[in-house]
């Protein structure tokens, strides 16, 4: 199968902070990179600091970051689903399921990262990496691609063991970090923490300490 | 946003007396609230377009803020607000933002829709 890897995540960023690492990885070998965003992050809470985005300007300003941010990473192709920030589990499952459907059918991924259901911490991670598992699914089992699902829920290792994957991004740490000033009303408040060397320092509790080192995935194991 | 002028704010409110307005009414204190240990609940509610009437708005406090919108049968009413904009499009958007410049509450008044 030719390797195409398909993102799919529901906010501008989500790419960026949980798997920018491995999506350089992949263009710079030459791999190319589809990226399904389901929404534009419009409830999200940071609004630069100082401050320079309000509600209604913020779903503009970060349609704007996400593009930057995915050419830092060299994804290919963006796909936006139009929906809304924090309303993807009161969506209709199906009809999202059938979305992601023909958009995997169109792309014919080797590859799908997306959000771990259930262990993702916020509802609309949950909810779309449900939908995507639930498309890829409808597959033969030798038609479907792997997925790499991504998980960060405080008690994950507890319930799903050790990650399938722990990938060494010191390589792209750069261009991962390019990214995360792409989006800039997002990452200011946290600039500082990367910038000043926290998140190299192992004994580090800081949350940030592996985000430009490792990034983790756990392969999804179809029933 | 600017820091919130309350008069500036009191004569906008005016603005809005006793017509049919789209109001985005918000708080919120994050989806991560929780899992950063910020909070042992994550709390938020929002309404878009909600159409209301009201015949008396006041902006009082001495920052951050309180707004109440009195209706013929309720009342809208925010708390914690700390910064204004009029928008290009003449809308009146109040938040409140917390240290970190992350917003913790919204009211914002509209004669037209907001975009969905
Ligand atoms: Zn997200």
């Amino acid at each position: 199968m030719k390797e195409h890897v398909l993102v799919v995540f529901p906010h501008p960023d989500d790419e960026t902070f949980g798997c920018g690492g491995t999506i350089a990885q992949f263009t710079k070998s030459g791999v190319p990179v589809t990226y399904v965003c389901g929404t534009l992050g419009q409830m999200g809470r940071n609004m630069g600091k100082p401050l320079f985005a309000n509600r209604e300007s913020l779903p503009i300003i970060r349609e704007v970051e996400l593009e930057i941010a995915c050419q830092a990473l060299g994804i290919q192709r963006l796909i936006q689903l139009g929906l809304r920030d924090k309303t993807i589990e009161f969506e209709d499952p199906e009809l999202l399921t059938d979305k992601l459907e023909q958009i995997i059918l169109e792309v014919k991924p080797s590859l799908v990262l997306t959000h771990y259901p259930g262990h993702a911490v916020h509802p609309d991670h949950n909810a779309l990496g449900d939908v995507t598992i639930r498309a890829v699914s409808r597959l033969s089992p030798q038609e479907r691609p792997t997925v790499y699902a991504h998980a960060f829920a405080r008690d994950c290792q507890d319930q799903l063991g050790k990650p399938d994957i722990i990938n060494d991004i010191t390589d792209v740490a750069e261009i991962k970090l390019a990214a995360i000033r792409a989006h800039r009303s997002q990452s200011q408040v946290i600039l500082p923490r990367l910038s000043n060397g926290q998140f190299k320092n192992p004994s580090s509790k800081n949350s940030y300490n592996h985000m430009l080192t490792r990034e983790s995935f756990w392969i999804y194991r179809f029933l | 946003m600017n820091p919130l002028n309350k008069s500036i704010v009191q004569t906008e409110l005016d603005r809005f007396l006793n017509r049919e307005v789209y109001l985005h009414l918000e708080t919120t204190n994050g989806a991560y609230a929780v899992h950063r240990q910020e909070s042992n609940m994550t709390v938020g509610a929002y309404i878009r377009n909600g159409l209301i009437r009201f015949g008396r708005g006041i902006i009082t406090g001495a920052g951050p803020y309180r707004v109440g919108l009195k209706m013929e049968i309720g009342w809208v009413y925010a708390e914690g607000l700390t910064d204004y904009e009029i928008d290009p499009e003449g809308r009146l958007l109040l938040a409140g933002h917390d240290q970190e410049g992350r917003l913790a509450v919204a009211l914002e008044l509209s004669l037209s829709p907001f975009e969905l």
